[in-house]
């Protein structure tokens, strides 16, 4: 994953290495934007240097799903690093696909609007000056479109989700077994010894 | 389990939500001009004049919203700062990142900028690279600790269960208990009650768990724990698990195995049929319906002990209800069922649609003429009825024929009072035990 960071997120991984001393690093969380087809801005957010938790972002203006900065614990277990870039990996592939859906919404929607106002020989802007829409069962011909032409890639994304899904909170469970284990496990050997 | 997928509690819920976010939302933007001055000022001072600071400190202020405060006292250094470090060095390069927005040029890295070059800088771009810093510094605040402190949890997992549905749900239940041809049990109402609500909320819970990035792109689902990430996944499951669990055994061993097998049932219908259907095809809305069905007839068979007929037509008459409501409620959400890849026929099928909604409010009809046929309630029910039920038929009818926002708007509206009084109107006029069957009015 280091490899393909572009150069500008590195300056500011430094930053956060040095801000925090606690070893917190700045996963890029914006793998979009080196893809144009899906772009949001990169956050430069850095948590507070005590803080040991993940931060949770506002919704992406694109996506509309809440970036989350993952926190690196200094002591990482290889399980523990195994959920994160998990979590670290599904939460691009998912701001790229919904970025992407939007913005092909909206795109194909401003068409089909241009298009069916052509038709009508109505301008986009109204005399008044306003945009001119299409009422709410003008536009019900094209989602009933958009939703038929996308359901297969739905399918996929479906399918994927759920896999995804179960995987992060399965692996969640197995780290929380985890650290319960090693919280207990020294205990039990100073009452042995 | 569900009443009905969607309900207006659950609306309500949402707006008030998006309603504390506005609230906070405000609040960050009123308290950012302080953070903005405060950041030029730990700027490297060969880099930024006092003529630099007041030029910006100028525009910010006449540029900006209104209602911030026009009085910007720059802040004492803090003794924190999240977002800039201390040594100097570092401060410097900081403010490559956190300047970034304003004009490039005029934050060169050489030690003499001149004054000329501070002067030459464009007032609108400046402006422009005020406002998104604001913008920047207050989408900084929107960040929040995903730590779960105990105050909070109860409301949280209140609105992961969707405690609003879960009640109506329960209510529907108790109502199938009332109704049914048996004495009053108050132990047994009370674990058929609990039970059913753990079963409603394990099986709301699991729901969200699998909706996350789909409820996130529906202004009506925004902002749900899970999407919100004021809670795990992990702890999502196992919420809904030390529900599930309970909630069934309670129902299976505290009220009977059939009560228990129908809540396991719905469970696994609600979950793992009605949520992953809703993203393949339009007969989500069918299975949705049964779901919706089902409580009302657990309370039947907990007070009976057996499915006869009254709990049949008591779950057809929840069934037939289903319809107006959630397809009136479906017509104005199909820009976000579209977007979001969600296979209902509000957009696939209009017609279907509507043609389904009209033809169950006209099965409600016949359903409460059957049910004194039934020995459910007196002849009086359906005569009483009526007016309601011609009510809903004539808005159904209405948004059958005009298939527009308006009349779907009211039959929704119109569902929302109709089934309790419904469900009133037949406690009212429950046929007593010991009384005529069939054909004999009330005396």
């Amino acid at each position: 994953m280091a490899a393909r960071r572009p150069a500008r997120s590195l300056v500011v991984t430094a930053l956060c290495r040095a801000f925090s001393g606690r070893g917190c690093q700045l996963a890029p969380e914006r793998g979009a934007e080196r893809r144009d087809a899906a772009p949001s801005r990169v956050s430069r957010f850095c948590p507070p240097r005590k803080s040991h938790h993940d931060w949770i972002g506002p919704p992406d203006k694109y996506s509309n799903l809440r970036p989350i900065h993952f926190y690196i614990p200094e002591n990482e277990s290889p399980l523990e690093q195994k959920l994160r870039e998990l979590r670290q990996e599904t939460q691009e592939w998912n701001q790229q696909f919904w970025a992407d859906q939007n913005l092909t919404f909206h795109k194909e929607k401003e068409e089909f609007v241009r298009s069916r106002l052509k038709a009508k020989g109505l301008d986009l802007r109204a005399a008044s000056g306003q945009k001119a829409t299409l009422n709410a069962e003008e536009m019900a011909d094209f989602y009933k479109e958009f939703l038929s032409k996308n359901f297969q890639k739905h399918m996929y994304y479906n399918r994927d989700w759920y896999k995804r899904n179960f995987a992060i909170t399965f692996f969640m469970g197995k780290v929380a077994l985890e650290r319960i284990w090693n919280k207990l496990r020294p205990k039990q050997k100073t009452t042995s010894s | 389990m569900a009443a009905s997928p969607h309900t207006l509690s659950s609306r309500l819920l949402t707006g008030w939500g998006g309603g504390c976010i506005w609230y906070l939302e405000r609040r960050a933007m009123r308290e950012s001009p302080c953070r903005f001055l405060h950041l030029l000022r730990n700027v490297n001072q060969q880099w930024v004049t006092f003529q630099h600071v007041n030029f910006l400190r100028r525009m910010y202020v006449t540029q900006l919203n209104r209602s911030l405060k026009q009085q910007i006292k720059p802040k004492p250094e803090p003794a924190e700062s999240p977002f800039l470090a201390k040594t100097s060095l570092d401060e410097a390069k900081a403010e490559i990142c956190e300047m970034r927005p304003l004009v490039p040029s005029s934050l060169s890295l050489s030690r003499k900028p001149s004054e000329k070059a501070l002067i030459e800088l464009e007032p609108t771009s400046v402006t422009e690279g005020s406002i998104a810093l604001e913008k920047e510094m207050k989408e900084e605040k929107q960040w929040k600790e995903m730590k779960l402190r105990a105050d909070d949890l109860p409301g949280i997992l209140a609105r992961l269960s969707k405690i609003k549905l879960t009640a109506l749900v329960v209510s529907t239940t108790s109502a199938g208990f009332a109704l049914a041809p048996a004495p009053f049990d108050w132990s047994c109402f009370l674990l058929t009650f609990v039970g059913t609500g753990l079963a409603s909320c394990a099986a709301n819970s699991i729901n969200q768990f699998f909706e996350v990035p789909f409820d996130s792109n529906m202004n009506r689902t925004k902002n749900r724990p899970l999407v919100r990430g004021q809670i795990s996944p992990l702890l999502a499951v196992s919420f809904a698990t030390c529900c599930a669990v309970p909630g069934v055994a309670l129902l299976t061993w505290g009220v009977n195995p059939l009560t228990g097998a129908l809540g396991l049932f719905n469970i696994f219908l609600y979950t793992c049929c009605y949520t992953p259907l809703k993203r393949v095809s339009i007969a989500n809305t069918w299975v949705g319906a049964v779901v919706g069905a089902i409580p009302p007839v657990m309370g039947w068979t907990a007070a009976t002990g057996s499915l006869d007929a009254g709990a049949c037509l008591l779950g057809g008459i929840l069934y037939s209800w289903q319809f107006p409501h959630f397809n009136a409620l479906s017509w104005g959400l199909r820009e976000d069922y579209s977007r979001g890849g969600y296979c209902m026929m509000s957009v696939t099928h209009p017609a279907l649609c509507r043609r389904v909604a009209l033809r169950h409010c006209l099965a409600l009809l016949a359903m409460c003429a059957a049910a004194p046929a039934l020995d459910v309630t007196t002849w009086t029910f359906p005569v009483i009825a009526l007016p309601i039920n011609l009510y809903i038929s004539y808005l159904g009818f209405r948004f059958y024929r005009d298939a527009d926002r308006k009349s779907s708007r009211k039959l929704f509206f119109c569902s929302l009072w109709h089934l309790p009084l419904l469900l009133l109107l037949m406690l009212t006029c429950k046929r007593r035990a010991g009384e005529e069957g069939t054909g004999a009015p009330q005396s």
